[in-house]
């Protein structure tokens, strides 16, 4: 828990150094027209590095031994993680219609452990349905891949 | 709803087969809005694809798509990244040459294929109909009496509004405070809560309040007056003030680099059918918009002018990006 | 004015016609609403090419039936998966949720549609009787008054988050900073976007909100081993008749929470800080406040009765002035244009058929919204049966879309996936959320009206003590700033125990 908090407010306090940067470039000063585009930025940049500062120093002087996530919790909260990383990722190049009916199939799989006839009825039905509802009824496009193209969509 | 789709999926499938026919759209069409819903650019774009559609001239749909963020910059450079693309569409407005030329992104309309030119939008100085001012005359000498403290408000920075400010200013020697707001609709507003002295609105964004007694215009941003009728007795700027201020403001379409030349034919074909409807005409009057069709080398020759206006313009102003 | 037009009025939005017209608006806002992502302003932008060949008073009323249908679904997924559907439903999440964690959800679902429903009752007879002058009210308004606004809403918050100060603090500053990232339209510069293209549009709120609450959420209950199960309730509508029984209980909730929203929506301020005021001002008004944060009824009606009314009210500037009060309405007035209408303080005269079957449709619309809703709440309950490894990638795809679908960017759901671990992260270290999401939702604005205003005052703050309505309302914020510091030493001072109030972070 220790490291966790201060791993955090580390990574705070390099946020508002960048901020800060910024800020300063954008001009911190007031004007006649009143504050400046860096000024607000500038003094919430500041004030978060000082409150986490504090916080930092608080994370080490109170000996917190628990760990921040254990061994048996951290691998349910990967096996989402992960499949949702890499449903981003192929989204990139085929689409997000097959990508979900991929996802879907290979969470029900691994994790629910359902029939293939469950897995296949579900990854085939649920992006069809949204392939419907987005591109066809409300016009919102969705990142498309081969498969579409190949369909003329 | 799914058997249907197929079935015009088919359809559409075998209507495009036959080889050697012009170019048409084989899915459905991206018109992206490089500015918010409910503005005037994205109105049109919404005009423009329901024409479309009620009237059945294109075989898919033409998609609104909003990317506003970064005063336009966003939609610029997303239609910018999709060389060769024929199903892409973008309408645009000033920042075409003001993001670029105020932000520095790394964007010029010549990044674009030009297609046509749909309307100019006029300008128009209003006050609120509370105050003494019945002239542009009137109240340009009460600005001069008391530099910096008459309020100008409009849309946005080192947009239009501010560009045109500016030229006021310079042509006539004054000074405004400059006060910018998110969108025309909301400077109106203003100026009629009198929060604003006076602005620089397009006529449809001010003309209900107009009609309804609560905003007076002065004069028009052109050479001309408007030739419609509840419009035409605003004097020109040059006619009430003697110095020739004018701007307008592009409602054109491009496409992305590289659009395929059967494709830009298509496009213009469309459009102009579209321009030609009475929906799209009505639309024109009512907003006081300059009918303005152009396509071709006409077009671009009419935006290299007005880039070269815009640097001018803004550098003169001290907008340009330091 | 009043009730022989309002007659007028129902004898158009009571044909055969726009009756159905209205039930299909509802049925698709009702779907926009659940999808986080897709808002009333997208669905009604969608909508409107096909509304060119209607008659415009259906047209317009298909177009409101989805907004409140949009309305009335932004609290579903809320309820079930703390994921907000809609911004303004992000404060139902905070007492929703934990209801349907302990199998209440048909509760919770039901308190929340009804609320609604009252709140926009609220404001639509307000409407009904009072709209011009109203519209007078609003116009007072400029940017000193709507600085004050934003103060008030965040005045309201202080002290009533308990915990680490310094960690709702941070909290507050991170959203604060992220909600400047993008263009300043003050100035017209770029800040924080270091060249980077996609950091050009800044954060929009609702990304950050479904990676925050439903991402994060899922994280957080995976590790609990809780996995969205033993949430049971009743398949009948007996629920909904015995939510009913308590519900008249919140009246004073009610009451508070249709006024915070319809006096905040009637001017462009919006659904999102009244539904957060009314909730601020439900629990420190609240007599056990602690109970807050972990399955209120109340923590549910507050927000949503003032985010309908709110909602509701937002249509008044369209009608009276034709100026938007939300973007889905400033996309309705364009359909107005289109239409051949001219929007604005004449349509009154001009149209009254228009004006009067519109207001008339709001009584109807609202009224079967409700009676549809309500009769699907063992359905919506019925979804927390479905196995976690089904659900859990439906949700993960659905909020996927909706990050994409704000601004058609690969790069926003990939800010879902980084929000998502935030929100688990800083949920584990106590950080509390909902100021960084309240900063987030008003930053931008806060901001703008505050520089507007010193602009107009050439560098002046005293233009906010100088104007009487924002005189008036910055002096009120000022007393809630000063409220936790007050307290203590006044009940000390009348011998009364001070008791420490603050609970649970909100």
């Amino acid at each position: 828990m220790r490291a966790a908090g201060l791993v955090t407010a580390s990574f705070l306090m390099v946020l508002g150094g960048v901020v800060v940067f910024d800020a300063v470039r954008l001009g911190i000063g007031w004007s006649t027209d009143g504050p400046k585009s860096g000024f607000f930025p500038f003094w919430l940049a500041v004030l978060l590095i000082a409150a986490c500062a504090v916080i930092g120093v608080q994370a080490v002087s109170r000996a917190d031994a628990r760990p921040f996530v254990g061994r048996a919790q951290l691998g349910p909260v990967l096996k989402v993680l992960w499949p949702a990383v890499a449903l981003v990722v192929i989204t990139q190049w085929i689409g997000l219609y097959v990508s979900a009916a991929l996802y879907t199939a290979v969470y029900m799989r691994w994790i629910g452990r359902h029939s293939w006839l469950a897995v296949l009825a579900v990854a085939v039905l649920f992006p069809l349905a949204t392939f419907f509802i987005f591109e066809k009824w409300f016009l919102v496009p969705m990142p498309k891949g081969p498969l579409e193209a190949w369909l003329g969509q | 709803m799914g058997l249907h789709s197929a079935l015009a999926l088919v359809l559409v499938l075998v209507a495009a087969a036959p080889a050697g026919a012009a170019w048409e759209p084989t899915k459905p069409i991206e018109f992206v809005v490089p500015a918010g819903t409910g503005g005037g650019a994205d109105q049109m774009a919404r005009l423009i694809s329901g024409i479309a559609e009620k009237h059945k001239l294109s075989p898919r749909p033409l998609i609104v798509v909003n990317k506003s963020g970064g005063a336009g910059a966003e939609g610029f450079l997303d239609v910018k990244g999709k060389k060769g693309d024929a199903h892409t569409l973008i309408i645009t407005l000033s920042n075409l040459f003001t993001t670029p030329l105020h932000t520095g992104i790394p964007f010029n309309w010549r990044d674009l294929t030009p297609i046509s030119r749909m309307a100019l939008d006029q300008f128009i100085l209003w006050v609120n109909a509370e105050t003494p001012y019945k002239t542009a005359k009137e109240y340009i000498a009460a600005v001069k009496a008391k530099p910096t403290s008459f309020k100008m408000g409009g849309t946005g920075s080192a947009q239009e509004d501010q560009i045109l400010t500016i030229q006021l200013e310079q042509a006539l020697g004054l000074k405004f405070i400059y006060v910018p707001f998110k969108g025309g609709g909301e400077v109106c507003v203003n100026l009629v809560g009198n929060h604003v002295d006076s602005t620089v609105n397009n006529p449809i964004e001010c003309a209900s309040h107009w009609k309804a007694g609560r905003v007076r215009p002065l004069a028009v941003f052109d050479t001309a007056r408007i030739p419609v009728a509840e419009w035409k007795d605003i004097p020109t700027v040059k006619e009430a003030l003697g110095v020739d201020v004018h701007y307008q403001m592009l409602r054109g379409l491009f496409g992305p680099p590289g659009m395929p030349k059967d494709a830009v034919d298509w496009y213009v074909d469309l459009l102009k059918k579209v321009y030609d409807t009475p929906d799209f005409q009505k639309y024109l009057t009512e907003g006081a918009l300059k009918p303005a069709f152009v396509s071709g080398a006409d077009y671009v020759k009419w935006v290299e002018e007005n880039e070269q206006l815009h640097m001018e313009l803004m550098a003169k102003g001290g907008l340009l990006k330091k | 004015m009043g009730i022989e037009n309002l007659f007028l009025g129902f004898q158009i939005a009571i044909t055969p016609y726009n009756l159905f017209v209205a039930v299909i608006g509802i049925a698709l806002g009702t779907i926009i609403g659940v999808l986080p992502g897709l808002g009333g302003a997208n669905g009604v932008a969608i909508l409107l090419p096909l509304t060119f060949t209607m008659p415009p008073t259906s047209a317009i009323i298909l177009l409101t039936s989805l907004y409140w249908g949009a309305l009335f679904g932004g609290a579903i997924t809320s309820i079930l998966f703390n994921i907000p559907g809609e911004p303004w439903s992000v404060a139902t999440t905070f007492d929703g949720y934990p209801l349907a964690r302990q199998g209440q959800g048909g509760q919770a679902l039901t308190a929340a549609f009804t609320s609604s429903f009252v709140g926009a009752l609220f404001s639509i007879v307000l409407i009904t009787f009072f709209a011009p002058l109203l519209a007078e009210i609003a116009l007072k308004f400029g940017p000193p008054e709507f600085f004050a606004i934003q103060l008030l809403t965040f005045s309201s918050f202080v002290g009533l988050g308990g915990g680490n100060p310094l960690k709702s603090l941070v909290s507050i500053l991170l959203g604060f900073i992220l909600s400047a990232v993008g263009l300043d339209i003050v100035t017209g510069q770029l800040r924080m976007t270091f060249g980077f293209v996609d950091l050009m549009k800044g954060f929009d709120f609702i990304v950050a909100v479904i990676g925050l609450f439903g991402i994060g959420e899922i994280l957080i209950s995976v590790e609990e081993g809780l996995s969205f199960r033993g949430v049971r309730t009743g398949m009948n509508l007996r629920v909904v008749l015995d939510t009913w029984r308590i519900l008249p209980r919140y009246a004073r909730t009610f009451v508070r929470g249709a006024f915070i929203g319809f006096w905040m929506g009637f001017k462009p301020g919006g659904a999102t800080p009244a539904s957060f005021m009314s909730y601020a001002f439900a629990k420190r008004f609240s007599r056990n406040p602690e109970r807050f944060g972990r399955g209120e009824l109340e923590g549910v009606v507050a927000p949503e009765t003032a985010a309908h009314a709110a909602g509701v009210a937002a249509m008044l500037p369209m009608i009276t002035l034709g100026i938007p009060g939300s973007p889905t309405a400033a996309v309705m007035l364009g359909g107005l244009i289109i239409w051949g209408l001219q929007p604005g303080p004449l349509l009154f005269k001009e149209k009254p058929e228009f004006v009067w079957g519109l207001i008339a449709s709001m009584y109807t619309g609202n009224i079967i919204g409700v009676l549809m809703v309500l009769a699907f709440v063992p359905l919506f309950a019925a979804i927390l049966r479905i196995p976690f490894a089904i659900l859990t990638p439906v949700i993960v795809v659905v909020c996927a879309i909706g990050s994409y679908a704000v601004h058609n960017n690969m790069i926003d759901i990939w800010y879902m996936v980084i929000f998502g671990v935030v929100g688990y992260v800083f949920k584990k270290l106590d950080y509390p959320l909902a100021p960084l999401v309240l900063a987030l939702v008003l930053g931008d604005l806060a901001e703008n009206a505050l520089r507007q205003s010193l602009i107009m005052s050439q560098g002046s703050l005293a233009i906010f003590i100088a104007r009487p309505i924002s005189g008036v309302i910055t002096a009120v914020a000022i007393l809630f700033f000063a409220l936790p510091v007050l307290t203590p030493w006044w009940r000390r001072l009348r011998g009364v125990p001070a008791v420490r109030r603050a609970t649970r972070e909100i």
